[in-house]
């Protein structure tokens, strides 16, 4: 039995510690035992064998990159090809002297400073066993003159590989994306076995977010090697299985309208086909060439890309946020209507001014409790219809009073705003939808009913993405149906016959519970066109359109007073521009929002940019009248596919399919059907 | 006030070469193991004298640090341990947050050089360890134990989160060895070996899935023919046809034309048995053992709990690496990323275990007289 003592056993601790080190000696041994033992069973028990595998290995497996999948828009344009190119490889194991190396080489194939820091950053992050590559997309003339001094450079070579290239470049920059060269952020996330011999990977856009369909399984050979290493002849080939080919649901003739249509104006644009989520258009401008990223852009394009002020690079649709404006007042009243708040009948009186119950008077001039309308001495008396034909602020305002905070964000976060879509593609932002639990989390105030005011008008704390907009307009022109936005329709394998679709099911039930409220809601969205402040916009169009404009203050006013200045460059500096619409608006098979990120009035701005994207999908999806002056990129399926304009693509989820008959004659019967 | 500085770190720096204060056996030892390396290292990196001469120069490096280490009494040591064990975590946690590597967060970038702070906690760790345990009562109490667990787990545990298993096994057996020699009841080691044992599923579960991979790829190397399977298989081809006497030096086929990945940094040993054959690994493993001995006989002669506690651990934990890198060579344990000691080219690893054992020549240099 041991006696526990207060003080330290210094000799009884000593002997302790001498008993454990020599067990501690003795389990070492043992384990150098075992250790020894296995050796003695690879090297006298099986050494025979092992003795005839090494004599006869000659056998090294060499790892085959499976191709990337192929991205097609919904009619077969090829998006995003693969092309055969040739880089220059080193493997830092067999060479002795790196710099010296690099000096001579540069003499025979010329080497930029872009390629070098590329090389030599992933030089430090990968093995000595590895090839690094040194020189991408080899021109004939470097193939050639290495070749020749080939002899001189052990441990180089040159590889012939499959590089990504975009036929449509800046259109689809922002959708498709682009793919670049692996760095060591991909190592760490990347399945080292999948992706070995592949030098690219999916950066942005779809590429990044199907990155997992487009790159395929890597396939391997045996080749029997002679003492050299050099292959004498291939045992056995394991195809790589490639990536699937990807079909978008935009039309390439309608995104090539849209852009067209911003005339290089700042802004963005999305179209979604209502009945399923289908994205038709997304576009932002400005946008870049995706082709400079795919080699590794050199630091002065990339300078000038990041440094430009319009900020090209940034996918404007998805993340850009603005303030909606009075685009959500049709979204507001819809939720009036269902929450019981509202009857469609019920009126106000629009006098030009609103204020707070217990704030100020018809002549109070401060800021404290009172909100302005648009128009000056007001709308006069108006209901729903008219209050979404006129926008009339005041109605909206004390909509949103009845409302509340609390059910107004409620109601509207079922439309994705302050969240995010669910589009398939990485990185949407959420914007903001204003409520006491975000105000809670970024002020140390409370909530104010000033701020429910004007939040019933778009403004405050309100931010939505393009992509959100559309979203909900799409959703709303759906009859209340959600479905989350969906780019990809559908995908194919090589050995495939037809591509599988991808199915996109509605996230839940309609979000509208009485079909007559939705009626309400279009009645109103289609006075906008035919007398507010959209007017005009349907003249000479096949369907009839329903939409709202909004034009949200980039800065906060400073005074109360009505702004005189009508000059329309300084108003575009201040405002947003927005549009939305859908058609055709007895059966919505298309939805817009499009925002102008200098454009004066929504309607005047916005607006025309939504008629083209409509004339533009009249044209390709229903099969109307071809564009007047609209250029348009040519379709680049095979023959049997060529989709002339008067050949309409199917609306339907399958996507033109380049070896089958010809699609469009199906989908043919529900076209033409002009009011 | 300077000059006095001046003048003791001169006369400091002068006793450390003119009187080194060593263990003459140890140290031969480690010479002899060493020049072993070396030797392999040329014949591995295909007659290649660069990487002998980088290799020779963290040698170099390492016995300097070494002889000034071996001149700094345990019991300043001792005051140190804490801050030193605070600042190495603290690195592990900044790495954490801004580190860059390869296929792991585990490097730092110092501006002139990149190191890895999990390779500091390989000495700082059982320091700690020691540090707690000195004061205390022997056998350790429950409490104690459950401390010095806290103390193994947490850098253990960012370690193994970079993720690197393999460090983190050194480092959480450098620690466990303090406390096994501190006098733990062997009940207590059967009960803690049987709950590491019933948590191995759990583990499974919190593994990478190329960690995963690389067990089930023990038990059917031919599945991964690109990977780590090929590895095994080459490794074990190399090991074999290596037979009783080996090929000889520079004849390792296997190395030579390329069928051996990483041969000279992990799978080093795979050359050096496939050119010396058992009798060579037989040979190697005794000097190991003469090591690893001589360093629990210098923990025995020395003066406090805590030099005996540090100096057996760092003993200890040297065979874990043996045992981890020569198992993984023969085809016995998972690939990680342990190298055989002194052998195995390799930046950091050669250098902290010098340091390591410089530790080991202060102790001994300060151990108690015979009464």
């Amino acid at each position: 039995m041991r006696i526990r003592r207060s003080i330290k056993d210094t000799r009884g601790e000593s002997a302790l510690f001498r008993r454990r080190a020599l067990a501690g000696f003795v389990l070492i041994l043992i384990g150098l035992c075992v250790l020894v033992g296995r050796f003695q069973f690879l090297q006298v028990t099986r050494h025979s064998e092992f003795a005839i595998r090494s004599t006869n290995n000659s056998v090294k497996p060499r790892v085959i990159p499976p191709a990337r999948g192929l991205i097609y828009d919904r009619n077969g344009v090829l998006l995003a090809d693969n092309v055969p190119a040739f880089r220059l490889d080193v493997i830092p194991d067999k060479i002795n002297d790196m710099p010296a190396l690099l000096t001579e080489l540069g003499m025979v194939v010329p080497l930029g400073q872009d390629d070098l820091d590329a090389f030599r950053k992933q030089l430090q992050q990968s093995r000595r066993f590895d090839s690094v590559p040194l020189k991408m997309r080899l021109t004939e003339d470097e193939i050639d003159r290495f070749a020749v001094n080939r002899w001189r450079f052990p441990g180089v070579d040159v590889v012939p590989y499959l590089t990504r290239r975009y036929p449509l470049g800046a259109l689809f920059a922002h959708v498709v994306g682009y793919v670049s060269r692996i760095d060591a952020d991909d190592l760490d996330r990347l399945d080292p076995v999948r992706y070995k011999g592949t030098s690219h990977v999916g950066r942005t856009g779809i590429e990044r977010s199907y990155e997992d369909v487009l790159h395929g399984t890597p396939g391997y050979e045996l080749d029997e090697v002679n003492a050299d290493g050099r292959i004498q002849q291939v045992l056995e080939t394991h195809a790589p299985i490639p990536g699937r080919n990807l079909y978008l649901s935009i039309d390439a003739r309608i995104q090539k309208a849209t852009e067209a249509a911003f005339d290089g104006r700042p802004g963005a644009a999305v179209a979604i086909d209502p009945r399923n989520g289908q994205v038709l258009a997304m576009v932002s401008v400005p946008t870049f060439d995706p082709n400079l990223f795919v080699n590794g852009i050199s630091q002065a394009d990339y300078t000038g890309l990041t440094n430009d002020p319009a900020k090209p690079l940034v996918n404007r649709a998805l993340k850009g946020v603005y303030p909606p404006g009075s685009t959500v007042k049709p979204l507001l009243a819809l939720g009036g209507l269902e929450y019981g708040v509202r009857r469609p009948g019920d009126t106000v009186l629009s006098t030009g001014q609103f204020c707070l119950p217990g704030h100020g008077g018809s002549n109070s001039t401060g800021r404290g409790g009172c909100y302005r309308d648009d128009t000056r001495g007001g709308d006069g008396t108006v209901n729903m219809v008219r209050a979404i034909e006129k926008s009339t602020n005041t109605y909206f305002y004390k909509l949103a009073l009845d409302l509340g905070i609390d059910r107004l964000s409620a109601w509207m976060s079922r439309f994705s705003f302050g969240g995010k879509t669910g589009i398939d593609l990485l990185g949407e932002s959420e914007g903001v939808l204003p409520s006491r639990e975000w105000k809670a989390k970024h002020s140390k105030f409370g909530w104010f009913p000033g701020e429910t005011v004007i939040a019933g008008i778009g403004q405050g704390y309100w931010a939505v993405t393009p992509l959100q907009l559309g979203h909900a307009v799409a959703t709303l022109a759906g009859h209340g149906v959600p479905y989350q936005p969906r780019l990809v329709m559908a995908t194919k394998a090589v050995a495939e016959a037809q591509p599988q679709p991808l199915a996109n099911p509605p996230t839940g039930p309609s979000l509208i519970s009485k079909a007559s409220d939705w009626d309400v809601i279009n009645e109103g969205m289609r006075a906008v066109i035919t007398g507010g402040t959209g007017k005009g916009l349907n003249d000479g169009f096949p369907y009839l359109i329903a939409g709202k404009s909004g034009t949200a203050e980039r800065f906060s006013r400073t005074s109360q007073a009505y702004n005189t200045n009508k000059n329309l460059a300084y108003l575009a500096a201040r405002h947003r521009a927005w549009f939305e619409a859908y058609t055709p608006a007895d059966d919505p098979q298309i939805a817009a929002a499009v925002v102008l990120e200098a454009g004066a009035w929504g309607a005047q701005d916005a607006g025309p940019i939504v008629r083209k994207i409509f004339d533009a999908w009249v044209v390709f999806a229903k099969g109307g009248p071809p564009p007047v002056d609209v250029p348009l990129p040519k379709p680049a399926a095979p023959p049997g596919n060529q989709a002339a304009p008067d050949e309409a693509a199917p609306a339907e989820d399958v996507p033109a399919n380049a070896s089958s008959s010809d699609p469009a004659s199906a989908s043919s019967s529900d076209d033409g059907a002009t009011p | 006030m300077i000059e006095t500085i001046h003048a003791r770190l001169h006369r400091f720096l002068r006793r450390t070469l003119t009187r080194p204060r060593i263990d003459l056996p140890l140290a031969l030892g480690l010479f002899a193991l060493a020049t072993v390396g070396l030797i392999t290292l040329y014949s591995a990196g295909g007659d290649n004298m660069n990487l002998v001469g980088g290799q020779a120069g963290r040698f170099v490096l390492g016995g300097v640090l070494l002889l000034l280490i071996s001149r700094i009494p345990p019991s300043t040591l001792r005051s140190w341990t804490p801050w030193l064990y605070v600042g190495s975590t603290a690195l592990l946690v900044v790495v954490a947050i801004l580190g860059e590597g390869r296929g792991a967060n585990r490097w730092l970038n110092l501006g002139v050089m990149r190191f890895q702070p999990s390779e500091l906690l390989k000495l700082t760790m059982p320091m700690m360890v020691a540090w707690y345990l000195h004061p205390r009562q022997l056998p350790p109490s429950w409490k104690d134990m459950a401390v010095v667990g806290l103390l193994i787990a947490i850098p253990a545990a960012l370690i193994a989160k970079q993720p690197d298993l393999g460090t983190a096994l050194l480092v959480t057996a450098a620690g466990a060895f303090a406390l096994f020699l501190s006098g733990m009841a062997w009940w207590r080691i059967g009960l803690l070996i049987g709950a590491v044992g019933g948590m191995i599923p759990v583990g499974w579960h919190f593994l990478h899935q190329y960690q995963r991979d690389r067990v089930l790829t023990l038990l059917n190397p031919e599945s991964d023919p690109l990977g780590n399977g090929w590895h095994i298989i080459q490794s074990q081809i190399a090991v074999g046809s290596g037979g009783m006497f080996g090929k000889g030096w520079q004849h390792s086929t296997q190395s030579r034309l390329d069928f051996l990945p990483e041969h000279t940094t992990d799978f080093i040993f795979a050359v050096f048995s496939e050119e010396f054959g058992l009798i060579g690994v037989i040979g190697i493993m005794l000097l190991y053992a003469f090591i690893i001995g001589r360093c629990l006989w210098i923990a025995m002669e020395a003066r406090d709990t805590y030099s005996r506690l540090l100096a057996g651990a760092i003993g200890m934990s040297f065979f874990v690496y043996v045992f981890v890198n020569g198992g993984m060579v023969a085809g016995m344990l998972p690939v990680v990323g342990v190298p055989m000691p002194m052998i195995s080219y390799g930046g950091t690893s050669a250098v902290s275990l010098l340091v390591g054992f410089g530790v080991l020549m202060s102790i001994h240099a300060n151990r108690k007289m015979h009464d």
